[in-house]
């Protein structure tokens, strides 16, 4: 450590509390419904299956919290589309 | 009227049981009746923080299985006459606990002691919420760090849905207890201080605790340090916390940390106050 870093020293403790605000009040949201993904993904499940058959294995879920707005991200393999089109 | 005070966490290691301890100690050197129980049944350490390791014979488990009476589980502490502690089961898990053998238990002890203190293990599984269940109020043990916070915040969160009280709609009662803080980090900014960690659990203070020697030589002892060291700066915030238990007005007042010139230049702590 230089004797320059020691007048500079990083005060990381605001860094933490700001760090916690953001992160609990999306917890805190959350709370109650802690499998909101698993949720989501079995009921979207539900319904592309009525029309289209899926491999289960074959989907992807994604839940993505940002500061302003979250996005949900459903990737499904359809494999038989052609046959569901034919029909 | 007896009291039934879960102290808890969530993380593991922020000090449940030596606050479990020096808390139910300071109470019970008031004069008033303590039980402590230790429900981190596979990991019991309250035994051991209390010195009283080789005096188990039975336990929480035991009584609550009905192998053996309450009366022959609890065991009275040598230096505090008003002191009893009934241990957790170390050679059994969490699943030997059930809900109503719990509530017996405590049911029972609220006949006899002012203050049932329940030592919850860390975690929010089965045996956190079995300590938690049947209490009428909480101490939050938080350490000012980041994980520990958070955790606090979701015990907090389990605090206000998972117990008896808050399922019947009564006002669940909290309080946090800050420990292993230090003062002069916390000013130069390099720990969360008091306000931030207020700011962001939003439950009343009981007491800070001060990092110091001294609570590692009293575990090391097997005294809680309010009995083995009144005079030292952990000690007394311990008993300070448990006069504002009874319902006593006293300010907290922020630890401050003196050094000496030589302390200074050399960046060793001097003295504590």
């Amino acid at each position: 450590m230089s004797v320059f870093s020691f007048f500079t020293r990083t005060r990381s403790a605001p860094v933490a509390r700001d760090r916690l605000q953001i992160l609990l009040a999306h917890e805190r949201a959350l709370s109650g419904r802690a499998d909101l993904a698993a949720i989501l993904r079995e009921e979207i499940l539900a319904v592309i299956a009525k029309h289209v058959s899926i491999d289960p294995e074959k989907v992807n879920v994604k839940l993505e919290r940002g500061d302003h707005v979250s996005t949900l991200e459903v990737n499904v393999e359809m494999l038989d589309l052609a046959k569901v089109g034919a029909e | 009227m007896s009291k039934v005070m879960v102290v808890t966490s969530g993380k593991g290691g922020v000090g449940k049981t030596t606050s479990s301890a020096s808390l139910g100690a300071a109470l019970a050197q008031s004069g008033q009746n303590v039980v402590l129980i230790d429900f981190d049944v596979g990991l019991r350490n309250l035994d051991l923080v209390m010195g009283a390791e080789r005096r188990v014979v039975f336990d929480l488990v035991n009584v609550v299985q009905g192998d053996a009476k309450l009366p022959q589980a609890l065991i009275r502490d040598k230096r505090i006459e008003t002191l009893s502690l009934l241990p957790a089961s170390q050679t059994r898990d969490k699943d030997a606990l059930t809900e109503d053998g719990v509530q017996k238990v405590i049911e029972e002890l609220r006949e006899k002691f002012d203050w049932i203190i329940c030592d919850s293990p860390a975690g929010i599984e089965k045996g956190a919420q079995l300590a938690m269940r049947f209490a009428d109020m909480a101490v939050v043990v938080t350490n000012p760090e980041v994980s520990s916070v958070r955790d606090s915040d979701r015990i907090i969160g389990m605090l206000d849905s998972k117990t008896l009280r808050a399922e019947n709609g009564d006002n669940f009662e909290k309080h946090l207890l800050l420990t292993r803080y230090s003062a002069a980090r916390a000013a130069r900014g390099e720990m969360l201080n008091v306000k931030d960690v207020l700011e962001i659990l939003a439950i009343p203070l009981l007491g800070i605790v001060p990092e110091s020697p001294d609570v590692l030589n009293a575990s090391n002892l097997g005294c809680p340090v309010t009995l083995h060291n009144p005079e030292s700066v952990a000690a007394k915030a311990y008993l300070e916390a448990a006069r504002r238990l009874c319902g006593e007005k006293l300010e907290v007042v922020e630890p401050v940390e003196r050094k000496s010139l030589m302390g200074r230049l050399f960046g060793r702590k001097a003295a504590m106050a």
